[in-house]
């Protein structure tokens, strides 16, 4: 008796779950799919990429000329496989009309190729920086609102060999396609001022034991001028407790999220190694750009205790890519005939402010923004912030290369680029 | 009257296509196909030879790593080979892959097997994710497409779906006839009892590594079906949680049948689709694992074992199943 009825709660579930893929949009409605990374190593970032996508649908109250926007959300794990999967299930089961995301690379990569497929559906970049994902046989209706690794570090790359004199160092990073991008905006302007890069170690995502590469670290400056370290989260911290442990005291530059706020809020061995990191990124905690502090108190009174203390890159980069459809939504009164025709026509020429800066999109694509070159400074609290060094306007995709030139840079990897001693 | 059975499940695979969308023929129904091969090979060494092995994943890819390799070279890895070629490549090391992890696992048993295996799966994971020569490390393979066949382009939704009906119901009746013949005959005997087995003259850890090659074979097909379904393969794809996912959908399933493979694979696709529509993003997964844990605990051997209790004790027909695969109470002893 008892399996029987259990029999037949399963197959009312399963029934149920049949039913509800019967939900067609109302002819008025504008579903917006969000994908993020809801379980996995990124799950905290995923969940205040989402709240983003909220926040921007909040802002316009729901509805653009009339039309009601409805939201619906899929999860991945930072696998593209899964990111696919669930992106498949966004456009083709529950038929929206607009996707925002992926969070990572990886998954932005593979994102991007699906789009193809698609030409019905826009999709627009959630967190995703990638090189590759703009670059290489971009899809027509691919919008990407936020900036690439490789454009975050551009500026870092001649600000170390003009300002500070170094023309030798080593780099430290994780082994994969983010940090590849990191790397290459560095190396970009930085060898083409001149300097070189002694030696590239690189170690799995989540090392907990860096002795092997510490052990052939110089301790302190001398033929080697400082380090690039690329690492985040939790391998930054591990490698920097190890390294100061080791009584390491070589100048550290570092890839955006060395300097991240989980990481500046460490304890222990890493934090005296902190203070006077330079890195650069789209964020400056000490410069009082108006709209990034509109975007915080947005974020603070829709969120209160619920969200974090302040919105992460993720939150911001999320926000972007949705208020953009919005935007171009709002500039077309909704309209969506033809296979989305004038919509991404009004996204492709549109140019706002975001959270950020202004920015606007290339002909791939993807983003041109501003970014700040950032030195991590103690604040009178205790706490550590990033103080602005400079701001640098509008960073194309081509990080101010001809594209020709940057096309015959190649694509980012373990070798590429290299500039030897 | 045992063929009404059957025959509405064939019926109900072709008209599949016509009546749902791309979504439910391609992320749903080739899924469960592809993805249920692999958990088949699984179910076919657990039920028929009383091993459980984790590494039919990393079997799965090594199969979809050499698809890749040999047809969607990508930043100077790879080499492009005609497709047939690069299939019975795969294939074949796939087959490589099983016996070799059959090798290592033969004197195993139980608990140790499901270890030794498992260790074998992290380390072809850090190794695909290290390795840049063969495997291009974290990214992987991308655009890894079907082949076009006489202008039909398997890639397409419809014939994809159909290949993967025909592949896996090949391999669905290839297991139904192995366990027929003297040499799966053989195996189950070993299963229930090898030292008889052994006394009888049979060279017990042959037979198991010839299964573990056996299953690699199947377990490769369902690999190539899955490259194909995603079109790129990378480290991910055999990590951790897919690795775990073929023994979960297997123990849904019910790992005593062959069906049960597809059975679990077609509800834990349905439900890790399906669970975010029900509950708060953030709680999904607590869904997914209760869900499994009530089909866990009340049936301990699967949806298969509840459909054949509930079976066996409405038309009485209990005796002449007795005959069948055995329960699951004993499997991994």
């Amino acid at each position: 008796m008892n399996t029987q009825r259990f029999m037949l709660g399963t197959a009312a579930t399963l029934a149920a779950l049949m039913g509800s893929t019967a939900l067609a949009q109302d002819g008025e409605t504008i579903t917006i799919g969000g994908l993020a990374t809801l379980e996995g190593p990124f799950a905290a970032p995923g969940e205040d990429g989402l709240r983003g996508v909220e926040l921007a649908i909040h802002e316009f109250g729901g509805e653009i000329a009339g039309h009601p926007i409805e939201f619906i959300t899929a999860s991945s794990d930072g696998n593209p496989d899964v990111a696919l999967e669930s992106a498949r299930r966004l456009v083709e089961q529950d038929g929206v009309d607009i996707m925002v995301g992926p969070l990572s690379g990886s998954e932005g990569i593979r994102i991007a190729q699906y789009a193809k497929e698609q030409p019905g559906t826009t999709f627009l970049n959630g967190g995703s920086a990638a090189i590759e994902t703009t670059l290489v046989d971009p899809a027509e209706n691919f919008f990407r609102f936020n900036t690439e690794g490789a454009q975050w570090t551009a500026p870092l790359g001649g600000y170390v060999v003009n300002e500070r004199g170094w023309d030798n160092i080593v780099i430290v990073s994780e082994d994969y396609s983010f940090p590849y991008a990191q790397i290459f905006g560095f190396m970009a302007t930085y060898c083409e001022a001149g300097g070189t890069v002694a030696d590239k170690y690189f170690t799995p995502v989540g090392n907990n034991d860096y002795s092997s590469v510490i052990a052939q670290l110089p301790l302190e400056a001398g033929e080697i001028d400082g380090m690039y370290v690329v690492l985040g989260g939790s391998d930054a911290v591990n490698f920097l407790s190890q390294y100061a442990q080791m009584g390491g005291q070589l100048p550290i530059v570092g890839g955006t999220n060395v300097t991240d706020q989980t990481v500046l809020t460490t304890q222990g061995p890493a934090r005296e190694l902190l203070p006077g990191i330079l890195s650069s990124g789209p964020v400056s905690d000490n410069d009082d750009l108006e709209a990034w502090e509109e975007f915080k108190q947005l974020y603070r009174d829709y969120y209160g205790d619920e969200g974090l203390p302040s919105p992460s890159l993720f939150a911001s980069n999320y926000y972007t890519n949705t208020k953009a459809a919005l935007l171009a939504l709002q500039e077309v009164e909704g309209d969506l005939s033809d296979n989305h025709a004038a919509f991404n026509e009004a996204l492709a020429n549109l140019e706002f402010t975001s959270p950020t800066g202004t920015v606007s999109l290339n002909e791939n694509r993807q983003a041109t923004a501003a970014f700040y070159i950032n030195e991590v400074v103690e604040q009178d609290d205790g706490s550590l912030a990033l103080e602005p060094m400079e701001r640098i306007e509008s960073v194309d995709q081509y990080l101010g290369l001809e594209r020709e030139t940057y096309m015959e840079l190649g694509l980012p990897s373990r070798e590429n680029p290299s500039c030897p001693s | 009257m045992r063929w009404i059975l059957p025959l509405a499940v064939i019926a109900l695979l072709l008209v599949y296509p016509f009546v749902v969308n791309s979504f439910w023929l391609v992320q749903i129904g080739g899924r469960t196909l592809g993805f249920g091969t692999i958990v088949l090979s699984l179910v076919f060494l657990t039920a028929y030879t009383g091993m459980l092995s984790l590494a039919q994943m990393s079997v799965a890819g090594v199969a979809g790593y050499a698809t890749a390799y040999f047809t969607a070279p990508t930043s100077g890895v790879g080499l492009l080979l005609h497709w047939p070629l690069a299939l019975v490549l795969a294939l074949g090391l796939a087959t490589m892959a099983g016996l070799l992890i059959g090798l290592v696992a033969v004197r195993t048993r139980g608990i140790y097997t499901l270890m030794i295996t498992l260790a074998l799966a992290m380390a072809f994971y850090f190794l695909t994710l290290q390795n840049y020569d063969l495997f291009n490390g974290y990214t992987g393979f991308n655009n890894v497409e079907p082949p076009v066949i006489l202008g039909l382009d398997l890639g397409a939704n419809l014939p994809f779906y159909y290949m993967s009906v025909v592949l896996a119901a090949s391999c669905y009746f290839g297991v139904r006839h192995v366990v027929r013949t003297p040499f799966g005959l053989a195996l189950q005997g070993l299963r229930d009892e090898p030292d008889r087995l052994r006394a009888l003259g049979y060279n017990v850890p042959l037979l198991r590594v010839l299964a573990f090659g056996l299953a690699g074979f199947i377990a490769g097909i369902g690999g190539i079906l899955n490259i194909w379904l995603n079109a790129s393969i990378s480290p991910g794809s055999v990590a951790l949680n897919p690795v775990i996912d073929v023994l979960m959908a297997g123990v849904l399933g019910g790992i005593g049948h062959p069906i049960g493979a597809y059975i679990g694979a077609f509800v834990f696709t349905v439900v890790d689709n399906f669970a975010i529509d029900f509950i708060a993003r953030e709680r999904f997964n607590t869904l997914i694992g209760l869900i499994f844990l009530a089909i866990v605990l009340f049936s301990p051997d699967g949806l298969t074992g509840l459909v054949h209790r509930a079976w066996t004790r409405g038309t009485g027909w209990a005796r002449r199943q007795r005959g069948r695969a055995r329960e699951t109470d004993d499997i991994g002893k």
